[in-house]
């Protein structure tokens, strides 16, 4: 028999050992649906073959663990007062590349399922996006497709959009990141799994009918790399978030049904994974009539019907006799429904079309994926990139005020105010600290306790080191958490990275996953649910390592809470974590700084994690006292942009002063070394404040006073507080509207 | 006192709603299902913001069709309070029991941000809990908030009073740049001849309490109350 052709393989992203793996498996050749079950279940997308023997390093205990880590859709964590929360992060990345709009909305809408599947109402979307730079008209195309598509799509299903990251390098011009999270909350510990209960349940499809979109949206577009990526354009879905809003209410009220025992998404590879990861968890058999799937396309193939992406999709395990009353449930909502399936206790995976098998299989020949090991060494080109000498670069030929307008009008810093206004952020009624502030707050109703949640990656840290950018992720996630006085109790990590058949990439991987590992332990939190999103390159070129934290915060009181806007006159301003307000050459170690004034992202960014971990356990105590006026964390542009940013907020000036003289002003002003904060508080606390901080064994500085209408650095800036407020807010229209 | 909160496939506005006016002023309320007929036993009428029937054809387009809409038509008639507030304005435009239109707003994009609106007149059944001239903060959220009417309508209802919010800077000016969807003369709310039916634009269930930015909605709620039996819970 002739060997099978490559660009059958191709198609479905399997390698040439993984097809005779298969056939060794099946003890035959697969048959064509086959070939596509294996194609799905073992991309990378849902086998994780590159990256499941790493995540298994993370931290994944806590007392607050409700759900374990892969053992559902997402990790489930307790948060006090009888409720609990699901959340997770997921890419879209390939998708938005080819169809911005589509593919973002897709994005959400794939997450929001995901939370929906643990039974938990989800009550907060943030979404995390990097493009070329926005002076590119394609690039300024694939932002406004994809922010539109989370607008057009989040706005629809009343779901608030809380809001996130968006950032500019030009490794990410030919594959932009698009990484949505969301976030939902449980009440009264009804967790719902995505399992059956027992050999004779029922598998129930309600939602949106099957058509043929999105057919290889997993094991194509997003396992492997393109040259042209608009010739996948037909494996991006289309959403319809009406239909998502009304699936959200009715399975809600589904789960409250006697005999409705699992519910699952269909995402990546469709009913194919959402189905036989159910058998699997379930540790079940699963047959499937592909007959009985409700479709919007004639003549669908079995291979069709059970790789479709069509969005909007759930599936039920119910038990036989339950389905009546479901039924009506959905004919209520308006929604078609069938039973596609049953459960089985020979625990194989059987695809019939009406009465013509397809497809038997055992469930684990399906499901147990191969595992790629690998231990790639650190890449020369690294070792020389962190050695470069930031102490000699040439002298600038502009002022500090300059330089300092000039950063604040870098899209990396300007506010993204124009991008949040048009998600709608407060549906539900609890957004407390809505999009622009350190980290975002919801109240949850009825109690005093509220949730905080926060975004944050850096690809430029990661690229230089890849252990310590990906654990100052972690960190700074969680300090934007501390900032508003909340303290973290679980993370979710987007994996966005390149060709993981390369060394070089795999040293990013195998690092990255190690530092996020690190940060975790040192802040005693698991990761609970995640997502990598590999083969992120175009022409050759891979983006900047960008693993993305999420991370979600517990505030006891939330009248407690803290904004980063500056309060009140005369207030006094402490930077904690540094005896200086005056940063060093270090931190301009992939600074935006050294970007826009140099054009290098060099150096090797310094990180302790020890020092992280008091500081933001300081800020997070001096909060819980009362002593704070306000918080804001150091981190893109420096000190100096964090105080612009405090003073635009808070429509007040302040003089920052030190006895220590600045001698470089690059680095002194914008300067990004980690774990500082600027604190403000009244004046008779700050002996108080810096006792504390002398106890908890962490530095801190008196640096200056609110108030007036200029922002004032030593003697080296001086500018109209109108003149920033202007130059920070409008900066980013400026820019995008082209 | 008793609302009904009307629910369409596609809304997002209806718990909200139940949350202001029970949960946070403590009067009775009940979700209405789009199928129902009747209306029987309820003081007020509240059309929510969201997306019903996925806002397929034109916002509110198909919503005005439904069952419900028909026995609203029939409470309002026989002087029901009915207020509509986003999708619900639209709706109301929609079904007739408001005039003019709303349209994509002028910039093209949604929005959504806090939203400062004059109270042009506490004479209605839904402002008489503010007094004339009142600076509120109600935030606004929407695509197609632009209010549109032709002049003839636009002159009968400014000089009948019956424009009851409009979108006002912080110095209380309606100005170009206090208008936030390119409204005619900032129109942010109006009511029906009769008076006893308000559409407006912003979310008052979403200003409901200090902790969420603003608790300035709390009187519209109020109002009703007052104007139905005096302002009992």
């Amino acid at each position: 028999m002739a060997p099978i052709a490559q660009e059958l393989l191709d198609e479905v992203a399997l390698s040439r050992a993984e097809y005779e793996a298969i056939i060794d498996r099946l003890g035959r050749e697969p048959n064509e649906l086959e070939i596509g079950l294996f194609g799905a279940l073992w991309s990378e997308h849902c086998g994780y073959k590159h990256t499941k023997a790493l995540l298994r390093t993370l931290p994944n205990t806590s007392d607050r663990l409700l759900v374990a880590p892969g053992a559902e859709n997402a990790g489930v964590v307790d948060i006090g007062d009888g409720y609990a929360v699901a959340f997770k992060i997921e890419s879209h990345n390939h998708p938005s590349a080819v169809e911005p709009y589509e593919g973002a909305a897709t994005g959400v809408g794939g997450i929001v399922r995901d939370i929906l599947a643990m039974g938990a109402r989800p009550m907060a979307l943030m979404n995390s996006l990097r493009f070329g730079p926005p002076t590119d008209e394609r690039q300024r195309y694939l932002l406004n497709g994809v922010v539109s598509g989370i607008s057009g799509y989040g706005n629809c299903i009343g779901v608030p959009n809380v809001g996130g990251e968006v950032v500019f390098d030009a490794s990410y011009a030919g594959n932009p990141l698009v990484n949505a999270m969301c976030v939902g909350i449980i009440e009264g510990g009804k967790v719902m799994s995505a399992r059956a209960d027992a050999p004779g349940d029922l598998l129930v499809l309600v939602g949106a009918k099957t058509g043929r979109d999105g057919i290889h949206g997993a094991s194509g577009l997003a396992s492997r790399t393109f040259q042209e990526q608009a010739e996948m354009r037909s494996a991006v879905q289309v959403g319809n978030p009406f239909l998502e809003k009304v699936l959200i209410e009715a399975c809600l009220e589904a789960i409250e049904l006697p005999g409705v025992v699992g519910m699952q998404d269909c995402g990546a590879a469709g009913i194919t994974s959402a189905a036989v990861e159910m058998a699997e968890r379930s540790e079940l058999g699963i047959n499937i009539d592909v007959a009985k799937v409700p479709r919007r396309e004639n003549e669908m193939s079995p291979y069709e019907v059970m790789l479709s992406e069509s969005q909007e999709r759930m599936l039920l395990a119910v038990k036989p006799g339950a389905e009546e009353r479901l039924f009506e449930l959905f004919e209520k909502w308006d929604l078609d429904a069938a039973i596609i399936g049953t459960f089985e206790a020979d625990n194989r995976v059987v695809v019939s079309d009406g009465p013509h098998q397809a497809s038997s299989t055992a469930v684990v020949t399906l499901t147990d994926a191969p595992e790629y090991q690998f231990s790639s060494p650190k890449p020369d080109w690294l070792a020389e990139l962190q050695s470069f000498d930031l102490a000699t670069l040439p002298d600038l030929e502009i002022t500090p005020n300059e330089a300092l307008l000039k950063l604040l009008a870098s899209p990396n810093i300007a506010s993204k105010h124009t991008v949040w206004r048009q998600y709608d952020h407060q549906v539900q009624n609890n957004t407390v600290i809505a999009p622009g502030g350190d980290a975002a707050l919801l109240r949850i109703q009825g109690t005093q306790r509220a949730l905080a949640v926060s975004t944050d990656g850096n690809g430029r840290f990661v690229y230089l080191s890849p252990r310590a950018g990906a654990a100052i992720a972690v960190a700074e996630a969680c300090r934007n958490l501390a900032c508003v006085g909340a303290e973290p109790v679980a993370l979710t990590d987007g994996l966005n990275f390149g060709n993981p058949e390369t060394p070089d990439i795999q040293y990013q991987l195998q690092e990255a996953i190690a530092g996020i590992s690190e940060a975790a332990s040192a802040f005693d939190i698991p990761v609970v649910s995640g997502n990598a999103s590999l083969y992120n390159e175009s022409a050759g070129s891979a983006v900047q390592p960008t693993p993305i934290i999420g991370a979600l915060g517990v505030l006891e009181n939330v009248e407690s809470q803290v904004r980063s806007a500056f309060q009140d006159d005369s207030d006094v301003v402490i930077v904690i974590g540094a005896d200086t307000p005056w940063d060093t050459f270090d931190g301009l170690a992939g600074s935006e700084a050294l970007a826009v004034f140099h054009g290098e992202i060099a150096g090797q960014p310094k990180f302790d994690l020890d020092l992280e971990v008091n500081v933001q356990a300081l800020c997070r105590s001096l909060i819980g006292r009362g002593l704070v006026k306000s918080a804001h964390d150091i981190s893109h542009g420096g000190l100096a942009v964090a105080v612009v940013e405090s003073a635009v907020q808070g429509n007040v000036g302040v003089t920052i002063e030190h006895d220590a003289a600045i001698y470089d002003w690059l680095p002194a002003l914008f300067g990004e070394s980690q774990s500082r904060i600027v604190l403000t508080c009244n004046r008779d606390v700050v002996d108080e404040i810096l006792g504390a901080a002398s106890d908890a064994n962490v530095p801190a500085t008196q640096v200056g006073t609110v108030g007036g209408d200029h922002v004032q650095v030593a003697d080296v800036v001086n500018l109209p507080l109108a003149t920033l407020a202007d130059v920070w807010l409008n900066s980013f229209e400026r820019v995008t509207s082209g | 006192m008793k609302f009904g909160i009307v629910v369409f496939p596609g809304s997002w506005s209806e718990r909200d709603m139940h949350y202001a006016v029970a949960d946070v002023l403590g009067y009775q309320a009940e979700y209405v299902w789009h199928r129902e007929t009747s209306l029987k036993g309820f003081d007020a009428i509240l059309l929510p913001g969201g997306f019903s029937y996925g806002d397929h054809l034109r916002c509110g387009a198909i919503a005005a069709h439904s069952p419900v809409m028909a026995a609203v038509k029939d409470f309002a008639d026989s002087g029901g309070f009915v207020f509509g507030s986003c999708n619900g304005f639209q709706i109301l435009c929609e079904t007739g029991l408001l005039p003019g239109a709303l349209i994509r707003n002028d910039h093209l994009e949604f929005r959504c941000e806090p939203g400062s609106l004059r109270v042009e007149s506490s004479g209605t059944p839904f402002t008489s809990q503010y007094a004339d001239g009142d600076v509120v903060a109600m935030p606004i959220s929407h695509g197609e908030g632009n209010y549109q009417a032709d002049e003839e309508t636009l002159a009968m209802l400014e000089s009948n009073g019956r424009v009851v919010f409009r979108y006002v800077d912080q110095d209380n000016e309606a100005t170009p740049e206090s208008n936030p969807n390119g409204s005619l003369n900032n129109i942010a709310g109006i009511t029906n001849e009769a008076g006893n039916v308000l559409g407006m634009m912003p979310h008052p269930e979403r200003a409901c309490e200090s902790i969420l930015g603003s608790s300035d909605g709390n009187p519209l709620w109020q109002s009703i109350a007052v104007a139905v039996d005096g302002g009992k819970t």
